[in-house]
């Protein structure tokens, strides 16, 4: 197993050098020129020429690169010009948003999903099989932004059930201590129970938003494969033998249609992380998406390099996990590195 | 213990551990936070909290406004609508107590009380080091303070412990207005210092994240493109105590969610919405909405006249005549700015800036000039815009293509993402395009040196190049100087006159700041920044 997982490691590390070259170059090509930028609305030419030499950008592009793969050896993710702070640090302090706000969304998601697709499954074109079809459908058509403003408007304007939509805490509680950067889990750590009221309250409408945008996949994709599982043989043969329809279903049938769905989930969980770029920006949320928004938007080249590079690394660390849990779900998986 | 005794006594304490999570019981101590603090959102945020700092951003400024001083300050004046408005030539002390203007020099005598936030007293030699520091740091500030002629470190003089003596290098009537920007903010030196480096002489990492000034509030807590948070300084002697005590200014990007913390009453203060929002929120009456023209300010459309067919005056001027300029008042700016168009054929020019100009929407007049210049059945350009401000000019470049179609004119539209706009600019190659240009010092000759004048700086946008034009506006600088007012009148209105018939660029209107606050809040204050000033905003 550990080898097995070191041996998956290594062979990210080529995929990861793809990725720090393709986005050093990507950055520099794009339009716009971060020196014109911040120098200001009123600075001549020597102002510009002046800020640039200040960035390093009148250095040839060979040098800016080796000069900026070595800060990466020293753990220097470079500083970021629109925020005007480590970029590092910035990441580190808003992973953690992003994460738990898509992480919930998800648990959310599947938490209703996987029920929904089984039930549709077991009793194909019942009301059931169409209140899956339907809220899928809803769900998936309707863009993340809009859901959430839709919900904005209805739970915090008109009801006003919902706090307001600025960000993780409500403005006068001061964030816990950061112990793993998860609010619900920091605020019970410091057993500020009013804290995590708050920022559970906060958490309620993006991680539904988010939910609702990603139950079609999981559902439909768990209704399919237990269809393709209830009809095998295997199956056919435990209802011939009399076992109860519940362990049939559960034990049988439910735990062979997991593969496929552990693997929309993982898709799920990636393209959640760049739906979430919305919905931060939507509910004020500081999370990691907003940020390489912003940066991108004023050729920020620091921290778009490290967001491209956060992103990667937890990709490659997400396929091992989803990899690890084919062969637990699975022992017929073999996985060679 | 039973079942049943079990049961209860979980649920009974389910039900204790709820109740001090209702809102009701803990909303004491949570009510006074409230009264005493401001809640202002806005869309962004600081990237510095130190105007001197590499490409510090416009809401920098605001921070720096607030915690820093300066020598002296506006008085304020009553604007239009009675609200409190600076006055642009009456100038009082800030860190100064008096101060004397000579004929080549103004000497400054300091507060002999008044102490930074960490308790050190102010004195000239912070004022010289942050004086050297706003001429020598390069970029923005030291081209801010070289419009007022102030450029050399040796300009500033300590004379002993609290006063200082600033020279002047030349007559301008600029230099002592431009004292009173943003930009010349008295930084504590000693404590930057300490926090210097060989690579950083004035200790512009240490000042981006915290504020080392004296003045009426300072940041406690910012975390970029969150929050900025901000405490009264209880020692200010500047002026009187700010009534606010704590200032929360927290970054709300979705515009439509900024109005909705408005209209529920949990935000106090915002700007930066959508116009229409803003004249929504007027005509409901809610909300207390300011709105007040930008002093010096512009929305145009520029030509570059350096390449067909706009070196031709005649097309300018079909242009000039094919504008939708009601159109865009009533569609884009929702009446929420000054038309800068369309004045009496018979008005005499004034001694002012901005003022209208005579051109109005005509589309025969536009016509027969365009077959007059030889293109009688039109041409094709291109339109361009800054994304950055896509909510007023997309619309407005859309009218402006309908309406120039009447005429033959067939035009793209061109659009520039933000961060590229500058850049677009300055290589001055955009054939048409539409922009805003907004002066802190509220000069006409101060503007038309920007925007008109032959040595081509980034703000004349249109490439525009005048002999007589040049000597008018010099004429004017020198006139201000020496204050010969007949002079300066009438030079004056010879550039305004010629920048209307030779028109390189149009003027559209004069754009308003809004700012849309509770009912609660009083005390809103204009200033030539547009941004907020904490110190003289009241709640409750």
């Amino acid at each position: 197993m550990l080898t097995m997982i070191g041996k998956r490691l290594m062979f990210a590390i080529p995929s990861l050098i793809g990725v720090v070259i393709v986005t050093f170059l990507l950055t520099r090509a794009l339009p716009g020129d971060p020196a014109a930028y911040f120098a200001g609305p009123a600075a001549t030419k020597e102002a510009v020429e002046q800020i640039r030499k200040k960035l390093g950008l009148d250095k040839p592009l060979i040098e800016q690169f080796f000069r900026y793969t070595n800060d990466l050896a020293h753990g220097d993710f470079g500083n970021s010009l629109t925020t005007g702070q480590p970029v590092a640090a910035e990441i580190r302090n808003r992973l953690p948003a992003s994460a738990e706000l898509t992480l919930l969304g998800l648990i959310v998601s599947i938490v209703i999903a996987i029920p929904l697709g089984v039930l549709a499954a077991t009793r194909p074109g019942s009301w059931v099989d169409h209140l899956c079809r339907v809220t899928t459908t809803a769900g998936v058509s309707l863009p993340v932004f809009f859901t959430g403003l839709v919900l904005v408007y209805v739970f915090y304007f008109r009801l006003g059930w919902s706090p307001a939509p600025l960000g993780r805490l409500d403005v006068f509680y001061s964030a816990p201590p950061t112990v793993t950067g998860f609010y619900l889990i920091d605020t019970l750590i410091a057993r500020d129970l009013e804290a995590f009221r708050s920022a559970l309250s906060q958490l309620i409408l993006p991680a539904t938003t988010l939910a609702i945008f990603s139950l079609a996949p999981i559902a439909r994709m768990t209704r399919a494969s237990m269809l393709a599982v209830l009809s095998s043989e295997f199956v056919r043969t435990a209802r011939a033998s009399g076992l109860s329809p519940a362990t049939v279903i559960v034990t049988y049938a439910f735990r062979n249609a997991m593969l496929p769905v552990i693997t929309t989930l993982s898709m799920v969980f990636s393209f959640l992380l760049g739906a979430n770029v919305l919905v931060e920006k939507v509910f004020a949320w500081p999370g990691i998406g907003s940020y390489a928004v912003e940066a991108l938007i004023s050729s920020d080249f620091a921290p778009v390099q490290g967001f491209v590079l956060t992103m990667a690394v937890m990709y490659v660390l997400l396929n091992l996990v989803i990899d690890i849990l084919y062969g637990v779900i699975d022992p017929r998986v073999r996985l060679e590195g | 213990m039973k079942r049943r005794d079990f049961l209860k006594s979980v649920s009974g304490l389910a039900a204790g551990a709820a109740l001090p999570a209702m809102p009701t019981v803990i909303s004491t101590a949570y009510a006074d936070a409230r009264s005493e603090t401001l809640l202002i959102v806005s869309e962004g945020g600081p990237n510095n909290l130190d105007i001197h700092g590499v490409g510090t951003n416009v809401p920098g400024y605001e921070v720096s406004w607030n915690c820093y001083d300066r020598l002296i300050s506006h008085e304020m004046k009553s604007g239009p609508g009675g609200v409190p408005y600076y006055d642009r030539d009456k100038f009082k002390g800030e860190l100064a107590e008096e101060f004397k203007i000579d004929d080549m020099s103004v000497t400054f005598k300091l507060r002999k009380n008044a102490k930074f936030h960490d308790g050190t007293p102010v004195t000239a030699k912070d004022v010289k080091w942050s004086l050297d520091r706003a001429v020598s740091v390069g970029g923005f500030p030291t081209f801010q303070m070289s419009a007022g002629s102030l450029t050399k470190p040796e300009q500033f003089v300590v004379i002993d412990d609290h006063t200082v003596r600033v020279d002047f290098l030349k007559k301008d009537r600029l230099t002592i207005p431009d004292l009173a920007v943003i930009v010349p903010c008295i930084v504590n030196s000693e404590l930057v210092k300490k926090n210097a480096s060989e690579k950083d002489p004035w200790g512009l990492e240490f000042t981006k994240q915290q504020t080392a000034g004296s003045g009426a509030y300072k940041v406690t807590k910012w975390t970029a493109g969150t929050e900025v948070i901000m405490e009264r300084n209880d020692d200010w002697v500047c002026g009187p105590l700010p009534k606010i005590k704590r200032v929360i200014w927290r970054m709300v990007p979705q515009a439509g969610n900024r109005r909705a913390l408005l209209e529920r009453g949990d935000a106090d203060i915002s700007y930066e919405l959508p116009n229409k929002d803003f004249q929504e929120m007027k005509a409901n009456g809610k909300l207390n909405v300011v709105s007040l023209p930008f002093s010096n300010g512009i929305q145009y459309i520029g030509m570059n006249v350096t390449k067909p067919p706009f070196d031709n005056p005649k097309v300018r001027q079909a242009v000039a005549y094919a504008l939708p300029y009601q159109k865009i008042m009533d569609a884009v700016m929702f009446g929420l700015a000054n038309p800068m168009f369309g004045a009496p054929k018979d008005k005499p020019t004034e001694v002012a800036w901005p003022q209208p100009h005579k051109y109005n929407t005509d589309m025969d007049k536009a016509k027969a000039l365009l077959a007059e210049a030889g293109y009688a059945n039109g041409f094709e350009t291109t339109i361009s815009f800054d994304l950055n401000f896509a909510g007023v000019n997309e619309p407005l470049c859309v009218l402006v293509q309908e309406s120039l179609a009447q005429i033959g004119v067939k035009t793209t539209i061109n659009k520039v993402p933000g961060a590229n706009w500058r850049t677009e600019l300055n290589k001055k190659e955009m054939p048409l395009f539409t922009n805003v240009f907004s002066g802190w010092l509220d000069y006409p000759e101060y503007f038309f040196y920007w925007c008109y004048h032959g040595n081509n700086s980034v703000f004349n946008t249109m490439s525009y190049k005048s002999a007589e034009m040049d000597k008018l506006i010099d004429g004017a600088r020198t006139a201000a100087a020496s204050g010969d007012k007949a002079a300066y009148d009438a030079d004056v209105k010879g550039f305004v006159d010629l920048a209307f018939t030779d028109i390189p660029r149009i003027p559209l209107y004069q754009p308003f700041v809004n700012v849309a606050m509770q009912k609660n809040i009083s005390g809103y204050q204009y200033w030539f920044h547009r941004r907020l000033d904490y110190r003289a905003l009241v709640k409750g």
